[in-house]
């Protein structure tokens, strides 16, 4: 299990999106984590590196605007590569979007968990095209 | 109402909102009001959701999904209306469901999905309808949420998408999906092993490929004993050297340094691949893994860690990149104290690092700072670390603090040959403003105390300018750490020089800011202290005694009259020596009496009864008859005097030492004791009170003050110290009572307050921090270790981090891939069955032997061992594909498979090579040219 779960937060610390791969947290813990994380991320600075150890795992996130991308990744996991695929699905987003802000997130959260399932099954990274990953969507868009 | 909202309605569904009305009207009610939104839009949903119009129903869930997703609701009741949708033949309705169920189902608290089996099935298998678009979804929530038996279902519908026979794209996606079916039902390994395994060929599509490869990267890491996996070095090898994709390369990396660790051969062989893409490749993504990979695995290769020491350093002095400087120190943290060397290199780095402003660099500099501790540096550094810890923020204060007391209590203090410094540097710690690790300090003061015998003259002087410093009384934090050096000058009194000094100490008057309990202990201190004068102005009249008594039967031949001059004259001498005069002992016990005095009024009982103990202690001292000694100066002996004294020796004599954790275990029950009832009984005595066991080790002293402490005594003391402390932070604009209290009861002032020290100085500390040196030098230190005191195996070794025991036990996922791999033979066996079964081949052997490409029978010995094993493999590998000839007919493709890679002895060599660790690791030499033939 290399990715844990995947958090976009917003610099208020609201949830905009949250899929949690195998590990399975009860609501409670769920609120718990991300409060924790939030706590833990948003207070650091630019000038601070963007790994941040959180109980047995790592959190590898980076900001865009008003969104943070918070990745949790087991310890063994490249950091440089999580980073590397957070600019990917921000560009995915971006490239399908246009422009891509919190609001595109919020009212169309079921195509970002869309994309997300394309790049990231089971924890896996297992797409990396970016026109590969916005096909199927494209294709839905179109017949309805 | 109640009516309308049980069943949904035709006006529900034609006033429905949609999901982005619900949005908005969540964006726009305020964060008082959201609450009520949020609960008004569930009502509907709950209407809504049972609609029969499917529509609407999709809606509802909608909009159900994204409030459990954003908002932490629970949408568990609504698990069988997603399923519902399911069979829906309109795409965006199953697309929903599935969002649906992949973000609330999870099997341990979902058992709906089993109902949905059929539906997933149909929707897996490959038909023109199953488009990737809802195929995508369908792997998806198997992959999040299925459980064993559901896997185990489901796996062969897996199959035909992991082989690629329907659509390509969605190839990826199940090599996934299967990597958790093998996780959550191992069973699936036969029919699933396969086809993933084909992923890597060369014929697979790159992103297959690259999925394959993380699949196998997880699955090896988390395999407990991944020698199952051996066989595929190979095929991984190819992509180390052919793959242009960093994402692969980096998992590839991920799984060699897993296997490497089983083959030694294998490190030699990536070795140069390594080396190359750590030279060329411009993704540092990949760079990094390069590191880890070298530094884990590749340690034993010397110009590999050369040039991997070489690219941290790049990293390291990447200015602008906190990212790189960060994961620079981590790596170099992986190198431990063999490769001193490289962090030498980097010590500038390293401790600038610890000024970075990002506390994570810090950390991690700290870390490897703490690594690089070896006895012979451990002074230098810890001073300057100690020193640093004055000046910086509370928070990374405490965590030098941390780190410094637990590397050097590491394993009952293994680095530390010098104690007199290590005690005195603890005293140090204890006066960091900002310290916060009084426990810790109290334990190792009385831990030394009780285990090092030749620290205890330096321990109770450090002790003695901890209590005699009044500034150290109004921190809250700093009680135990008073405790702990109360009871060091009680308990080593006889190492004290001045005692008058170290009683007033111990009862000046801000001692009433500290808990009671501590108290309680500075008083039996006095106790101790009182009775150890007592005690030795005794003995020291006795021993003149006996001395004068050996003359008197001499003199008294002679005169009688002369004696009792002579004795006289010898107790002044005795007087003018410097020994205990009876003035002092008698001024001492005048003190205690006034001092104590007020206390046996004292609320507390605790510390009532150790004063009332002291006074009583005074009463029976005054009313010996020696007591009055010099107005009468008679000498007679006094049977009374030496029974206290023999009492007062024997209760304090014995010196107390540590206690193994194991103790209590090597306490044989007596037999006719039933443990069980006895304690049964107790609970009806003991009622509500708290019997919790102490843990640690436990003396009388900190077993219990800790805790009790807080509870018992914290209100009332908390506003004399918060004032203290106020005081202490904004000295400034308070009167300076403190200082007047200090200068009236002439307590020489130990340490000045601290005042704020610019940031220059700080700089300057780091420079001169740097120009240490972490590469451990000749111990100059001429002063033998003192004896520590070690009680058994188990002591004090369990809070080290060196007795990691490693479980190794083989797990029913790689039993299954190896029996998929390796055929049911290759199970480990023992190095008995190994060796016969190697000899009774060895004749056998050359049969086999003459197809092989690489068999050359003029080798020499150890060669020879090895082509024997070597061909025994390919023997039992003909061995299993006999068996699956005989086996069932779907294995007919294993087989083929097998066959082609034969030609290479790729595969089965690894079974071979796992075999081969159980009996002749020892003599393996490493860089064979053999191993050639067994990667290419």
């Amino acid at each position: 299990m290399g990715i844990r779960f995947v958090l976009l937060v917003n610099k208020q610390g609201q949830t905009r999106l949250a899929q949690y791969y195998a590990e399975h947290l009860t609501l409670d813990e769920r609120r718990a984590l991300e409060g924790e994380i939030v706590r833990k991320c948003l207070a650091r600075t630019e000038q601070q590196c963007s790994f941040v150890e959180h109980r047995n795992y790592k959190i590898v996130y980076r900001r865009y605007a008003s969104l943070f991308f918070l990745v949790g990744v087991d310890n063994d996991e490249n950091e440089l590569a999580i980073l590397e695929f957070i600019h990917l699905f921000v560009e995915t987003m971006d490239r399908h979007f246009g422009n891509v802000c919190e609001l595109d997130i919020m009212f169309h959260l079921e195509k970002a968990h869309f994309m997300l399932e394309e790049m990231v099954m089971n924890g896996c990274i297992v797409e990396t095209s970016k026109s590969n990953i916005l096909t199927p969507i494209q294709l839905m868009d179109k017949a309805s | 109402m109640a009516a309308t909202s049980s069943s949904p309605s035709l006006v529900d569904t034609l006033f429905q909102r949609s999901l982005d009305d619900l949005i908005r009207a969540l964006r726009s009610s305020s964060s008082v009001t959201e609450a009520a939104a949020i609960a008004r839009a569930l009502d509907e949903i709950r209407r809504e959701i049972r609609s029969p119009d499917l529509d609407t129903k999709a809606v509802a869930l909608q909009k159900l999904t994204y409030l459990a997703s954003l908002h932490h609701l629970d949408m568990s009741w609504a698990a069988f209306h997603a399923l519902e949708l399911l069979p829906s033949p309109s795409l965006p309705r199953p697309r929903v469901a599935y969002l649906a169920a992949s973000l609330s189902f999870h099997p341990s608290s979902t058992d709906l999905l089993p109902l949905a089996t059929h539906q997933l099935r149909k929707h897996l298998a490959p038909s023109p309808s199953n488009t990737p678009a809802l195929v995508t979804p369908a792997l998806h929530l198997l992959a999040l949420a299925s459980s064993a038996d559901l896997a185990c279902h489901l796996a062969p519908d897996l199959v035909p998408i992991v082989s690629g026979q329907s659509s390509i794209p969605l190839r990826p996606k199940a090599i996934a999906t299967a990597l958790r079916a093998l996780a959550v039902c191992p069973d699936a390994a036969p029919v699933l092993f396969k086809p993933l395994v084909d992923c890597l060929s060369l014929s697979s599509e790159p992103h297959v490929v690259s999925a394959a490869v993380s699949a196998f990267c997880e699955l090896a890491l988390a395999a407990p004993d991944p020698s199952p996996y051996l066989p595929l070095a190979p095929e991984f090898y190819r992509l180390l050297v052919d793959s242009r994709n960093n994402w692969v390369l980096i998992k590839v990396l991920k799984i060699f340094a897993r296997l490497a660790s089983l083959e030694p051969r294998l490190a030699a062989r990536i070795v140069d691949p390594v080396c190359q893409l750590l030279r060329r490749s411009p993704a540092k993504s990949l760079v990094f893994e390069c590191i880890r990979t070298v530094l884990s695995s590749l340690s034993d290769h010397d110009a590999a860690v050369r040039l991997a020491v070489d690219k941290i350093k790049e990293f390291l002095a990447s200015d602008d990149d906190p990212n790189l400087r960060y994961l620079g120190l981590q790596a170099l943290a992986m190198l431990g104290p063999a490769y001193s060397w490289a962090v030498e290199e980097s010590r500038e780095v390293v401790i600038q690092s610890l000024n970075d402003t990002d506390t994570n660099i810090r950390h991690e500099a700290l870390c490897l700072i703490m690594g690089m501790l070896c006895e012979s540096n451990v002074v230098e550094i810890c001073n300057l670390l100690i020193k640093y810890a004055m000046k910086c923020d509370p928070d990374f204060a405490n965590e030098i603090l941390d780190a410094v007391l637990a590397t050097c209590g590491r394993n009952v203090y293994e680095l530390i040959v010098d104690f007199d410094w290590y005690i005195s540097l603890l005293g140090e710690m204890a006066r960091n403003p900002h310290c916060a690790k009084g426990n810790e300090i109290e334990r190792q003061l009385v831990d030394i105390g009780l285990r090092v015998r030749d620290a205890r003259p330096e321990l109770v002087r450090v002790a003695r300018d901890l209590l005699i410093d009044p500034a150290l009384l109004g921190n809250p934090f700093l009680c135990s750490v008073l405790s702990a050096a109360a009871w060091v000058s009680g308990e080593y009194v006889e190492s004290s020089s001045n005692l008058l000094e170290l009683v007033e100490a111990l009862l000046q008057p801000r001692t009433n800011l500290l808990s009671s309990l501590v108290r309680a202990v500075y008083i039996q201190a006095v106790f101790k202290i009182v009775t150890f004068s007592f005690i030795s102005f005794i003995k020291q009249i006795q021993a003149f005694d006996t001395k004068s008594s050996a003359d008197r039967s001499t003199a008294f031949e002679n005169e009688d009259g002369v004696a009792t001059a002579d004795k006289a004259v010898i107790f002044d001498s005795i007087d003018n020596n410097e020994t205990i005069k009876h003035e002092s002992v008698s001024h001492l016990l005048d003190f205690v009496e006034t001092t104590v005095g007020p206390l046996s009024e004292c609320d507390d009982v605790e510390v009532q009864e150790r004063a009332r103990n002291v006074l009583g202690l005074i009463r029976i001292i005054r009313e010996t008859r020696y007591w009055n000694i010099v107005a009468e100066h008679e000498l007679t002996r006094d049977n009374k005097i030496s029974e206290i004294v023999e009492l007062m020796e024997a209760a304090f004599s014995e010196d107390l030492g540590p206690v193994s954790t194991n103790a209590q275990k090597r306490v044989t029950v007596p037999e006719d004791l039933i443990l069980n009832e006895n304690l049964s009984d107790l609970a009806g005595v003991l009622g509500d009170i708290d019997v919790t066991p102490c843990t640690s080790i436990s003396f009388s002293l900190r077993g219990h003050h800790p805790t009790k402490s807080k509870e018992d005594s914290a209100p009332v003391i908390e506003p004399s110290s918060l004032l203290a402390e106020h005081r202490k932070r904004h000295g400034l604009y308070y009167l300076s009572t403190e200082k007047d209290e200090v200068e009236s009861n002439d307590y020489p002032l130990a340490n000045e307050p601290l005042l704020p020290v610019s940031h220059v100085d700080d700089a300057k500390d780091i420079v001169k921090l740097t120009a240490q040196s972490f590469i451990p030098r000749k111990a100059k230190s001429t002063k033998p270790r003192p004896v520590v005191i070690r009680l058994d195996e188990g002591d004090g070794v369990s809070s080290s981090g060196l007795t990691m025991v490693k479980e190794f036990k083989d797990d029913l996922l790689s039993g299954a891939v190896r029996n998929v791999l390796l055929g049911n033979e290759s199970k480990p066996s023992s190095s008995h069955d190994m060796s016969s079964d190697r000899t009774s081949q060895r004749g056998e052997n050359d049969a086999s032997n003459n197809n092989d490409l690489f068999s050359q029978p003029n080798e020499s010995n150890a060669l020879d061992g090895r082509e024997h094993r070597k061909s025994s493999s390919r023997k039992s590998r003909h061995h299993i594909r006999h068996k699956e000839k005989n086996g069932s007919p779907g294995n007919e493709d294993t087989e083929e498979k097998s066959h082609r890679h034969s030609t290479r002895s790729s595969r089965h060599q690894g079974k071979h090579k796992h075999r081969q660790r159980g009996d002749t690791l020892p003599d393996v030499v490493p860089q064979e040219p053999v191993i050639q033939d067994f990667l290419l």
